[in-house]
């Protein structure tokens, strides 16, 4: 039996309409619109921003032969600096670190189990310029409270972000993202029937056991999903830059803030819109993973 | 026995462990707790003597910073009334209509919502934003916003139209009811619950966004205090902390507020939803 549609077609146009246009003009035509760009050498100032012309692949030749990913400021760097910073910050940092507090908050007194998620959670909720700038108070050389916990204790004081400027953004991003890990795999942790774990405790088995043979086989696919969905983040956040903004000498310069800083700083539109459209293919890869296994995960029913 | 003794002690270590990784979290915002309340504050960890409000004096006599809180809300405010009203009609479209193909549509814009990031976007989005003359107004960052928000707040709300029966518009149309007065009577009140779940969302999104109304915005006037408080701490000389502390403090008052209200009225599933 065919369903009686509540709205007909046309009612159903005409309420489709404002999210349409909305979603046409700021998402679908900068889509197609960047491709358009990056063939160009379009700038800001001078004669090339008002009548541009068509440089066909000149850009992303550019992009891949210049500096050969070794000298900080060029795309290769930044391709690489990027890769790692999703490898050690979010495959790493965030997933390992989530998966690790979700399994501890399991088992721990109720106050313990609050203090902990509220500050992980505090971490993740506060806006980003906020975040940035209790960062760079935490990590001031002379006042920092970083140093003056390793002055208390003894151990020598670093000047963070002038010596190890990739490893403070990746503690920081890592520190900033863990709570969507941590939230998922603990939501995944308290479907599993609690039944498994009692029968599990009756033979004796230890946390760890119970974590391998049970816990972790039974949320694979929640493991799967965390994963690719924070890597498509991480690859194309711009927060570090409220930290380092890049530097020192582009060591922190990562796709989006090299996007940044070569259209609006360096004015050439038209290798910034290149970058975007490499961050694009990219994202549209892990997007459509994400699609395939979610559907395979969950076979959703289109209402017809 | 000793297996009792073995449990216990792992518990013991389990709750030390989870502790201190809750203290280590801890740590980059304890200076933020105290700095506010501190007339003398540095970037150095002090416990404020004496306690007082003087800082937020500080800032509310400040016209700059004032403004950019105005202006966030602006922003934030405009951009979810965008939002809400066409994902809410989109979506009871999507839900209720005939219109073909829409089964495909929520994930197609998703798609191309998850593959158009801003750090991608933000060369053609300046371009076309100029093209139109909009640079430097809070049309801009509303409609900039309200695009790239919409499709997940449409498959929010898709999801959650697609929960209520049909049979309370079915039977108020049986009674007479037009289509649209189907809607705006019967189903607009059922689905409000989903709508301020989206509200909550895209506010939060946008007041603490920081990269769109960086690139699109150029006078001190129309600066959102995300922008004031980054050319604060950003611009050369030292910052002025104390102002700094509390002005930011004011700033993630509403963020803090409706997250715990969210959690409070719709619990634990929807913590995942309500960033990014």
């Amino acid at each position: 039996m065919k369903r009686f549609s509540l709205l007909s077609a046309r009612a159903g146009a005409t309420f489709m309409s404002p999210a349409g246009l909305l979603v046409g003009a700021f998402v679908i035509v900068p889509f197609f619109w960047v491709i358009f760009v990056s063939f160009t050498n379009r700038s800001l100032l001078g004669p090339t921003a008002l009548n541009p012309d068509f440089v066909w692949f000149q850009n992303y030749i550019e992009l891949f032969t210049s500096g050969r990913g070794v000298e900080p400021g060029t795309f290769g760097f930044s391709l690489i600096l990027t890769v790692q910073f999703v490898l050690f910050s979010a495959l790493i940092g965030q997933a390992l670190l989530g998966l690790l507090l979700a399994w501890l908050l399991q088992q721990v007194p109720k106050s313990v189990k609050g203090f902990t998620e509220t500050m992980v959670i505090g971490a993740w909720i506060l806006p980003e310029v906020v975040i940035g700038f209790a960062w760079f108070a935490f990590l001031d050389y002379d006042n920092g409270t970083l140093n003056g916990i390793l002055d208390a204790l003894g151990l020598p004081r670093g000047d963070w972000l002038l010596d190890y400027p990739f490893w403070v953004i990746v503690v920081f991003n890592t520190w900033r993202g863990t709570a969507f890990s941590m939230m998922l795999f603990n939501s995944a942790f308290a479907s599993i029937p609690p039944s498994y774990f009692q029968a599990a405790d009756v033979a004796g088995a230890s946390s760890w056991q119970k974590f391998r043979d049970i816990g972790l086989p039974l949320i694979r696919g929640h493991v799967v999903t965390d994963l690719i969905l924070i890597t498509m983040w991480t690859f194309n956040v711009f927060t570090p830059f409220l930290l380092t903004r890049g530097g020192p000498g582009g060591q922190t310069e990562v796709l989006s803030i090299y996007t940044y800083r070569v259209a609006f700083r360096d004015f050439d539109f038209g290798k910034g819109a290149a970058v975007g459209v490499v961050v694009m293919l990219i994202n549209l890869a892990f997007a459509l993973f994400y699609l395939w296994v979610a559907r395979k995960r969950t076979p959703r029913k289109e209402a017809t | 026995m000793g297996r009792f003794a073995h449990l216990h002690f792992s518990r013991v270590g389990f709750t030390a462990l989870t502790a201190l990784i809750g203290a280590i979290f801890a740590l980059p915002l304890v200076w933020f707790l105290f700095a506010p309340f501190n007339p003398r504050a540095e970037l150095g960890l002090a416990i404020p003597r004496p306690f007082s409000f003087s800082n937020f004096g500080t800032v509310l006599e400040n016209d700059f910073a004032i403004r950019a809180l105005l202006n966030s809300l602006i922003q934030s405010v405009g951009g979810v009334v965008c939002v809400a009203f066409a994902a809410t009609l989109a979506s009871y479209a999507l839900s209720r209509s005939s219109l073909p193909g829409k089964g495909a549509v929520t994930y197609v814009l998703l798609l191309f919502s998850s593959v158009v990031s801003g750090s991608a976007a933000m060369v053609p989005i300046f371009l076309m934003i100029s093209r139109v003359g909009l640079i430097d107004t809070h049309l801009a960052v509303i409609f900039v916003f309200a695009g790239g928000l919409l499709p997940t707040a449409m498959f929010i709300l898709r999801d959650f139209i697609d929960g209520i029966p049909r049979s309370y518009e079915e039977s108020a149309m049986v009674a007479g009811a037009s289509p649209t007065q189907a809607f705006f009577d019967v189903a607009l009140p059922v689905i409000r619950p989903g709508v301020v779940v989206v509200v909550v969302w895209a506010f939060v999104n946008i007041w603490g966004s920081f990269l769109i109304p960086f690139i699109l915005l150029r006078s001190a006037e129309k600066m959102p205090a995300s922008v004031a408080i980054y050319s604060f701490y950003s611009e050369a000389g030292t910052p002025i902390v104390t102002l700094l502390a509390a002005y930011a403090l004011l700033y993630s008052i509403p963020v803090v507020v409706l997250y715990l209200f969210v959690s409070w009225k719709f619990g634990f599933r929807f913590f995942g939803g309500i960033k990014a």
